[in-house]
């Protein structure tokens, strides 16, 4: 379980969130949505402690993530795995290393066992004969798998991820998010997903928060969404064309 | 953003950079990474470099000293050609090519790790990302450059020696005379250690215009010509700092 509590950070005086709490629970996909620019990665980096904020915490199942030292939150982070919104592959290594880089830096495994554990989670996202391909030789959404190999090579407790299926087709987007959700359920891991794709929300959204501007609007489950009396959160949710039809219906 | 601004920022870098790596033994195969990758693939453009400086200073010397004192001997040539490659030419003239390719390198390679993420995924991971990134580069350049400098200056003096030779203006014999008079060995050594300096000066500060980038593709190639720009002008600064230093 990940609690946020009353997050603020601005950028040169310019605020960005504003004053977000919000509780997700293990063992499901909870969403982060909201329009581009509303400030969804800089939540979720804030989050991981890529950002400092300007005020609030961040309690990982009751540990105080901001007031801990730099040394305690390099041991916390081996228990967090994330995929960046371009997949963030290193690109002068192979595939198989990039898996392995976690395993590499931070394990005594042997290279054999490195290997195994490194084929296993590639295994686990149907990645199979790719080991040896450079990132610039595989699909975007064969990256995407990678890096979510990567990020459960050292088993996290929490995974997040900045717009899994920005850059991918309909069909590959829904089989990345199924992945993450699967992965999520499998492993009980508490992980938290950035998205702007309705389809997401639909397909796998557990518990939702809707930001706008840098403020939490509204959370609450898939099921409740189209009830919501929110404006902003109505605007967003039947943008499309699609959305306003079923809507009408 | 003011200049003060930059050097305390550089500073703070370079602490970072200079902390204990996260585990030996891949920072040492990533120095000797680096030192295929930023000093041995710079031997081609070393030593052309080299070939053709000596070959001109020797030409312009030539022409310089007979033109004004036509009884100058000719192993004078060989020997003002001498110095001039070991004082200067082995060392500041290289590292400032070093700072066009090494420099726009670097700053280009960590732009882009920054720009797509992936040194927050170094970070995330509770990676020292300045440290693992940044210091197998400058301790690489800084073990390989004494190497390039040697070579620029056995380049340089062969090739003033090959158009002294190939159009009349300095004997053989005389060149080779010229050579090895009045040698002082201490201007190798005064070389190595400036070009070992400029190589920190290139990578550092390369590494600190990529690892600040922020943006896309286009603060990249900012970045790199920053990098370039910047490294260029302080390895003047030093040039001049150390010469007076070192020689008396
Ligand atoms: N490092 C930064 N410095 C200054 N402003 C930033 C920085 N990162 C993000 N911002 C600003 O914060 C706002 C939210 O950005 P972001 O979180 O990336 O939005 P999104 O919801 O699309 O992920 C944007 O207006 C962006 O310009
Ligand atoms: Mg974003």
């Amino acid at each position: 379980m990940i609690e946020a509590i009353n997050i603020s950070k601005s950028f040169d005086g310019k605020e960005v969130l504003k004053h977000i709490s919000a509780t997700f629970q293990k063992g499901q996909t909870n969403l982060i949505i909201g329009q581009s620019g509303s400030g969804k990665t800089v939540f979720l980096k804030t989050l991981v402690g890529l950002h400092q904020p300007n005020a609030g915490d961040v309690f990982y199942d009751s540990r105080n993530f901001i007031a801990m030292k730099e040394k305690e939150k390099n041991k916390l982070r081996q228990e967090i795995g994330m995929l960046f919104q371009g997949g963030a592959l290193f690109d002068s290594q192979t595939v198989e290393e990039n898996v392995r880089f976690p395993l590499d830096m931070f394990t005594g495994m042997t290279l054999d066992e490195r290997r195994e554990r490194a084929n296993f989670c590639l295994n686990r996202v149907n990645l199979r004969n790719v080991n040896n391909l450079f990132p610039s030789e595989i699909s975007g959404g064969m990256q995407k798998r990678v890096a979510i190999a990567r990020a459960i090579a050292l088993n996290p407790k929490y995974l997040f991820c900045d717009e899994p299926n920005s850059g991918l087709d309909p069909k590959t987007s829904i089989v990345i998010d199924e992945l993450i959700q699967e992965i999520t359920k499998e492993y009980d891991i508490t992980t938290i997903i950035n998205t702007h794709d309705m389809n997401s929300v639909m397909g796998i959204g557990e518990y939702i928060i809707f930001i706008h501007n840098g403020e939490k609007h509204w959370e609450g489950s898939s099921n409740d969404i189209f009830g919501s009396d929110n404006k902003e959160l109505n605007d967003f949710v039947f943008a499309s064309k699609l959305f306003q039809k079923i809507r009408n219906c | 953003m003011g200049i003060l601004f930059h050097f305390g920022r550089y500073a703070l870098f370079i602490r970072s950079v200079f902390s204990k790596p996260d585990k030996y033994k891949i920072f040492f195969r990533r120095i000797v990474d680096e030192m295929v990758q930023l000093g041995i693939s710079s031997i081609g453009i070393v030593t052309i470099i080299s070939f053709f400086i000596g070959a001109v200073v020797t030409l312009q010397t030539a022409y310089n000293l007979y033109s004004h004192m036509p009884i100058i001997p000719g192993y004078v040539v060989s020997l003002v050609t001498r110095d001039s490659v070991l004082l200067e030419f082995a060392s500041t003239l290289i590292c400032l090519i070093l700072a066009g390719k090494v420099g726009s390198h670097v700053a280009s390679e960590i732009g882009t790790m920054r720009v797509t993420e992936q040194i927050d995924a170094l970070d995330l991971m509770g990676i020292n990302s300045a440290n693992y990134l940044v210091l197998p580069k400058v301790l690489g350049l800084m073990i390989m450059v004494p190497f390039l400098s040697i070579l620029s200056m056995a380049v340089g003096i062969f090739g003033g020696w090959i158009s002294g030779a190939v159009t009349g203006a300095v004997l053989s014999a005389d060149y080779i005379q010229g050579i090895v008079y009045a040698f002082v060995p201490f201007f190798i050594v005064h070389s190595i250690v400036k070009s070992v300096v400029f190589a920190f000066i290139i990578t550092s500060i390369a590494g600190y215009c990529g690892y600040y980038t922020s943006g896309g593709s286009l603060e990249v190639g900012r970045s790199s010509t920053q990098a370039v720009v910047q490294s260029s002008i302080w390895i003047l600064v030093f040039d001049l700092i150390l010469t007076k230093l070192l020689l008396p």
